[in-house]
């Protein structure tokens, strides 16, 4: 028999994401993980401002709600103080690669021995659909109305190949969780963005294609198809990069001075 | 007797910090407080702390946000205009109850200004460090002791007071070198921090370190909850000096650099008989309303001296009720009056009275 429990590491509340949005999926995958890795008793979760801004709600370990693409330097600071904990900051596009780029890229370049969990929808979701920085050439929002036009509003920004090119990234890998050998694909990723921290490789990041149904205007089971259809060709699946830069990470700086 | 060091202002700061238990510096490079960042990136490495240069001042506000939720007593500092830039960070920490100190050692403003000393961030500093109904408290020091002294004190009131608190200093106290004596330092009880997020262990709930209440009933609550604990610190941690105010006709009021300009003219103007002394605000929040409200009665005039255009001005208008006239003498912009030029204006003041 098999049961399908909540994982301890989630909290016994309903979600307020909209039905079909993939949010969900990724929370109870970060959950999983944080059980299977015994992980939730030392991890400290940095959320961000976006659909996931009330993630401190669902996940059982310490939680802190920080600015708008903020969580980078936030969790450095909880990272450097006690770099015993696991820290994990859960960022979406508009969080992670626009207000956030300068923090986003300076954590990656320190090589801070965290996990960022990278939700990328194409949109901001929260604020009610507006054009994000990973917004597809041609997609209608409603701040690029008449489809997101290169030459005006530039071209999207792709996170794993620009943060694989930094010196301090340990991993970098892209995953769906549009179908269900995706989710368990993605599922395998988290995990290993986790083991690496407990390793102290340096930093991990997944990033994770996701959907908004609700502002892309779409059923959840066409949401899930222009997923396979429109994102993954532009924004292709994989390891971007996957290497051990222990010693360029703070971590290991604690073990040079002792 | 404690051995005294010959330090520059910035310098007494971060030392003062060091010993303060603080373990964590983040910061930016700017004129005129950038020793305080190299300094603590000689030292913290040798006390077993860290000193890590941001990419930016928004960001090293943030990392002091983490670092402060994770329980540490942490510092950054910088000057006006990175001051600006972490606005936002002060604000969403007043909003996480989080205790950590911020020094700014001012210069001269709008936009990049200058690199010369000034006053014009007061108020900023007392009034809106932030968006929304918020303080931080505020000390302001006169002299290299008071820089580090103050620093002790505000490392104790933040975190007894769970809030951020500011050193409001400026580039000529900064940059000056005068002798030090570190055995005073602040040495109160402070609660422990059962509310940092450093791992459940499984041993207790969850802590949230959270500013987002969507709930108006809930933010209204909070708001007032924390306007009461303002309350409490105004009744309790006032700190001023008066000088020479008890026959005084004129009290001159002043703080940081500009009061001890302020005190070398009425020396000046008492040798020629003029009574005039010198309230001198430490804390600018909580301001010594009352204090300063009790020489209303008795002085004649009060002039506000600053390195601004009379930012402190209206608060000495609602302290003394407006009895009696308050006039404004200042410099902005980096320049620094002489002591002759306040000693003028308390004669030709005195003319009138
Ligand atoms: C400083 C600041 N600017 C703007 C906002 C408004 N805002 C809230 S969420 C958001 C976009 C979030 O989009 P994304 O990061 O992609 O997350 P999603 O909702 O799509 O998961 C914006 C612009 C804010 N809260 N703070
Ligand atoms: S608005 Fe979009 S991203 Fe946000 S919860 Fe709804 S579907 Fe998910
Ligand atoms: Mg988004």
């Amino acid at each position: 028999m098999v049961v399908f429990d909540k994982p301890k590491s989630l909290s016994p509340v309903p979600f307020h994401y909209c039905p079909g949005c993939t949010h969900g999926i990724v929370h109870r995958l970060v959950a999983e993980v944080l059980d299977e890795l015994d992980l939730c008793g030392k991890t400290v979760c940095v959320s961000p401002v976006g659909c996931s801004v009330f993630a401190y709600n669902y996940f059982e370990c310490d939680m802190i709600e920080a600015a708008h693409g903020r969580a980078p330097a936030v969790a450095t600071g909880v990272k450097r103080t006690h770099p015993d904990n696991i820290v994990f900051t859960y960022q979406g596009d508009g969080d992670l690669a626009a207000i956030g780029t300068a923090e986003t890229v300076h954590v990656g370049a320190r090589g801070e021995n965290i996990t960022i969990i990278f939700i990328n929808n194409c949109i901001y979701g929260m604020t009610g659909g507006q054009m994000a920085p990973t917004t597809m050439p041609g997609q209608v929002t409603t701040t690029s109305p008449y489809g997101r036009d290169r030459r005006i509003q530039g071209s999207p920004i792709r996170v794993c190949e620009m943060l694989s090119t930094l010196d301090g990234v340990a991993y970098a890998e892209r995953v769906a969780v549009n179908t269900v050998p995706n989710v368990k694909k993605a599922k395998a990723a988290i995990k290993k963005a986790f083991q690496n921290q407990i390793d102290k490789k340096g930093l991990s990041i997944v990033e994770v294609l996701s959907t908004c149904p609700t502002n892309w205007g779409m059923t959840p089971e066409a949401a899930l198809e222009w997923v396979k259809t429109d994102m993954i060709p532009f924004y292709p699946l994989g390891v971007y990069k996957d290497a051990d830069v222990k010693e360029l990470n703070p971590t290991s700086t604690k073990e040079v001075n002792e | 007797m404690a051995k005294k060091v010959l330090m520059k202002g910035n310098e007494a700061i971060a030392e003062a910090a060091i010993k303060s238990g603080c373990l964590h510096f983040f910061g930016y490079p700017i004129t005129p407080q950038t020793e305080i960042s190299e300094y603590m990136a000689k030292r913290m490495p040798k006390v077993g702390g860290l000193c890590l240069q941001a990419e930016s001042e928004i960001s090293a506000i943030n990392m002091i946000m983490g670092a402060a939720a994770a329980g540490s007593r942490c510092l950054t500092s910088s000057s006006s205009p990175g001051i600006s830039l972490k606005s936002e960070g002060i604000s969403y920490i007043v909003g996480c109850d989080l205790p950590c100190v911020i020094v700014n050692v001012q210069r001269g403003g709008p936009g990049l200004g200058g690199i010369q000393p000034s006053q014009q961030d007061y108020y900023q500093a007392t009034k809106a460090n932030g968006h929304g109904d918020e303080h931080v408290l505020v000390l302001a020091p006169s002299s290299v002791q008071e820089m580090a002294q103050l620093t002790s004190e505000a490392f104790d009131l933040a975190d007894i007071y769970r809030m951020p608190a500011m050193i409001l200093a400026d580039g000529a106290l900064g940059q000056m070198m005068e002798p030090v004596d570190f055995d005073v330092m602040s040495k109160r009880d402070v609660p422990e921090k059962t509310w940092a997020t450093n791992g459940t262990e499984g041993k207790r709930k969850k802590n949230i370190i959270n500013s987002l209440l969507i709930d108006p009933v809930e933010l209204e609550n909070s708001v007032i909850a924390r306007f009461k604990k303002y309350d409490e610190i105004a009744e309790k941690e006032v700190k001023y000096e008066e000088y020479k105010c008890d026959d005084a006709d004129i009290v001159i009021v002043a703080y940081g650099i500009t009061s001890r300009i302020c005190k070398t003219a009425i020396a000046a103007a008492r040798a020629k008989g003029i009574k005039v002394g010198l309230f001198r605000p430490i804390t600018l929040w909580p301001y010594p309303k009352k204090q300063l409200g009790a020489l209303a009665d008795k002085a004649k005039h009060f002039l506000v001296c600053e390195l601004n255009m009379g930012q402190m001005v209206d608060d000495v208008k609602v302290a003394t009720e407006c009895k009696k006239p308050v006039s404004f003498f200042g410099r902005t912009g980096g320049m620094i009056p002489s002591p002759d030029e306040v000693l003028a204006e308390i004669e030709k003041l005195a003319a009138t009275l």
